[in-house]
């Protein structure tokens, strides 16, 4: 038989062992759980079911003459020139949006044209595009 | 002109420098002399001097705005005012790989000057191994980033520098942070030479501890004013936003925490030797890494400026060369005689110190997953996605309750082997009275009441029990000190995102609207022309339930070169809350996006990670 030094070695190596895939399965449902996928407008179009719980990014130029402003609400709508989805939203907006310019905007959809975002993401730069959106423009080309 | 020549010239006479070194570091380490050699302090002192006027030649050539060299064309302007322009210098790519170099050679060269008292050998190595990875740097530089490019024709006007970089707290944060990283490449140098030299005990544990202490310390304090920075000029409100650009930069610090710890049972039991080598290496490797994501522009963040990812290829290369070289260099020269089972105590201070590690590396692993699955994701099957704050908040939360725990128990348990025996039950009583407390605090605010009462409840045991000892003086003032900012800096964090109150408006000049029991009302706005902008300031009046005045002024820059909007928050900081607003123009220049917040204690997460980053200060200066 094995002696108490090795069995306890072995009881202590288990152990460690089991708290480290705990802890992975842990992060991995998490991950899960709060990823937010990036889709572009025409890839709203094309999905074949829509889901109203599932935080998303949907990334576009701004398009021209879109902008609507009320007292709690902006409107605008999302193009990548191929497809549009209609955007609404309350809150802070970052300092480069404006018409004609890239943006992201996160939250939930409530149909195929629909976007309700809770997020309009910021850059840092003028010249920047976030890169799903210039993929997804390139595309679209 | 001629100072791009000197430059230039320079950084290449440095290059020559830092490959002689290497050969003679392994020259004289063949040679078996006692005493290092003369010269090689003046080839380090030279390396320095030649990086730090190839330094100065580029600031001197932003001062002048030089367009003929084209880092400088690229990102500065001439109604730039000069302090920017000097700071301009390392707010671009070139010029903060210079600047890492500059802190390199420096390092070692003190480094060198410091280390009398460790043996010949030792201190040769580590001169060959930082040497490596300098003379990585200057090829770096001088192949795809060289600073001093020459434009042809010479351009009357720069492109301008990034408003949003024109600040004070980001011309100091990067050289700060620097430092940081930099010093992590000593201790990186230093454990490999040390490892190679089978040189690791108590005597280099002392020696290097200071080495660590120094990185920590800068990169504390460089972590907080990026984030002091991203409080008011980003004008989200927000101190922290598990942004990826965010994370490379918490990852390192993990590290260097952990290893902060660690050499402490290395220094006092001569124990956990192969690990504290371990350590060493991922922290500098998460540096190195940490410049090459964010630098590659492999990384989705909102903190990404537009570059070169040809570059990216470079540091990929050089990083994997040195996690390569530091594994076979472990492996062989790993410390073969197990010693691990000597005396160790379930119940000790080492136990309790290892506890700590193993919560580091589950934060570090938390950090690093949630920082580099969507780049995998999107390299394996194109799928574009990003992990946002709920991911860190419910993986880390709960586990930062327990481990505030153990730092509160851990500080006072004995080394090599201590009882139950010495709990006092009235600390059990207080620890639950905290947690019941916290409890009916936080009933009515959150959703996940469990999860915060307990890490309040924690956080507020930790707090005690630091400011006890605080009065004994028995104990380790630097460690009191870190831990108590540490539960200061947890209690903050947590009573901001609970209490704090946020409103948003559309509104035109004239209108008034109430939030809560305020009133705000937008009075004016006052548009003036200054020297590289143009800036709107916007008069608001907020009125609270006590009838009393605040005026605050949030202002709009619209930068001429390059036209960029920036927004200054107006910030008013009281001991218990700060006031927040910030503006943003909508379509035209008649409706304002105003956003108000109320954010309580904000000023105590700035004064608890400084006192976090002072214990590290305090120690420095402590005799051994």
């Amino acid at each position: 038989m094995y002696g108490k030094k090795v069995k306890l070695r072995l009881l202590f190596l288990s152990f460690i062992f089991l708290i480290i895939v705990l802890s992975i399965f842990l992060i991995l449902k998490s991950l899960e759980e709060n990823v937010v996928y990036f889709i572009s407008p025409t890839e709203i179009k094309n999905l074949s079911e829509i889901d109203n719980s599932k935080r998303i990014r949907v990334g576009g130029m701004v398009k021209e003459e879109t902008i609507k402003v009320s007292q709690n609400e902006i409107s605008f709508v999302i193009t990548d020139f191929k497809n549009e989805i209609n955007v609404n939203y309350s809150g802070a907006i970052p300092n480069l949006f404006s018409e004609g310019k890239g943006v992201v905007a996160e939250g939930y959809l409530s149909d195929r044209s629909f976007l309700k975002a809770k997020k309009i993401l910021a850059k840092h730069d003028e010249n920047y595009m976030p890169p799903e959106v210039k993929e997804a423009l390139e595309n679209n080309k | 002109m001629i100072s791009s020549h000197i430059g230039y010239y320079s950084l290449i006479l440095g290059f020559i420098l830092s490959i002689s070194l290497l050969i003679y570091s392994v020259y004289c380490f063949k040679k078996n002399n006692t005493k290092i050699n003369q010269n090689i302090f003046s080839i380090l002192f030279l390396q320095f001097f030649t990086v730090i006027i190839s330094f100065i030649s580029l600031v001197y050539s932003f001062v002048i705005s030089d367009f003929s060299n084209e880092t400088v064309y690229n990102n500065s302007h001439t109604t730039k005012p000069i302090f920017y322009k000097i700071s301009g210098t390392w707010g671009n790519h070139e010029g903060s790989l210079l600047l890492w170099l500059l802190v390199l050679t420096l390092f070692i060269f003190l480094f060198i000057v410091f280390s009398k008292k460790q043996p010949t050998k030792y201190r040769l190595l580590s001169i060959f191994f930082q040497q490596i990875i300098i003379c990585g740097f200057f090829l770096f530089l001088l192949s795809t980033s060289n600073p001093f490019n020459f434009l042809f024709p010479v351009p009357n006007e720069g492109l301008g520098l990034n408003p949003i970089l024109q600040d004070p707290a980001l011309a100091i944060h990067p050289p700060i942070l620097y430092l940081g990283y930099v010093g992590s490449s000593i201790i990186f140098s230093a454990s490999l030479a040390s490892l190679v030299q089978n040189n690791i005990n108590s005597l280099w544990a002392i020696h290097i501890k200071k080495w660590i202490q120094i990185a920590w310390v800068f990169l504390t304090i460089g972590i907080l004013l990026g984030s002091v920075w991203a409080y008011y000029e980003l004008g989200w409100g927000g101190f922290w936003f598990w942004d990826p650009v965010e994370n490379v930069s918490l990852m390192p610090w993990l590290c260097l925490t952990a290893l902060l710890h660690t050499i402490i049972v290395l220094e006092k039991r001569s124990l956990l030797k192969s690990w504290t080598v371990i350590l060493s290496i991922a922290t500098f490797t998460l540096s190195m890494s940490g410049t090459f994501l964010v630098r590659s522009g492999i990384l989705n963040s909102v903190h990404t400026f537009a570059n070169d990812p040809k570059r990216g290829v470079f540091i990929l290369l050089f990083l994997f060369g040195l996690i390569l070289l530091s594994l076979i260099l472990f492996f062989i020269y790993q410390d073969k005689e197990n010693n691990s089972q000597k005396n160790f105590f379930l119940i000790s201070k080492e136990t309790s110190i290892l506890i700590n590690n193993w919560f580091m590396m589950y934060f570090l692993s938390v950090v690093l997953i949630g920082t580099i699955y969507p780049i995998f994701l999107e390299v394996l099957i194109n799928e574009k996605i990003s992990i946002g704050p709920p991911f860190f908040n419910k993986l880390l939360i709960p586990f930062l309750a327990i481990f505030l725990i153990f730092m509160s128990i851990g500080p006072k348990l004995k080394w090599i082997k201590d009882n139950f025996g010495r709990i006092k039950y009235l600390r059990i009583i207080l620890f639950f009275i905290c947690i019941i407390t916290s409890f009916y605090l936080i009933k009515k605010t959150s959703s996940e009441i469990l999860f915060t009462s307990v890490l309040g409840g924690a956080a507020v045991y930790l707090l005690f029990i630091s400011i006890e000892d605080l009065f004994k003086k028995k104990y380790n003032t630097s460690q009191v000190i870190s831990h108590f900012g540490f539960s200061l800096f947890i209690l903050s964090i947590l009573f901001n995102s609970l209490f704090s109150n946020e409103f948003s408006a559309n509104m035109k000049v004239g209108q008034e609207l109430s939030f809560k029991k305020d009133q705000i009302k937008f009075l004016k706005i006052k548009i003036l022309e200054k020297e590289n902008y143009k800036s709107v300031i916007a008069n608001f009046e907020i009125i609270d339930e006590k009838e009393n005045v605040i005026s605050m002024y949030p202002e709009i820059r619209i930068y001429n070169q390059p036209n960029i909007l920036t927004s200054e928050a107006d910030i008013i900081s009281s001991v218990f809350s700060d006031k927040f607003m910030v503006i943003n123009l909508l379509k035209g220049e008649e409706i304002f996006n105003v956003r108000y917040q109320k954010k309580p204690f904000m000023i105590w997460i700035w004064i608890s990670a400084f006192l976090i980053s002072f214990g590290g200060i305090l120690s420095l200066f402590k005799r051994n």
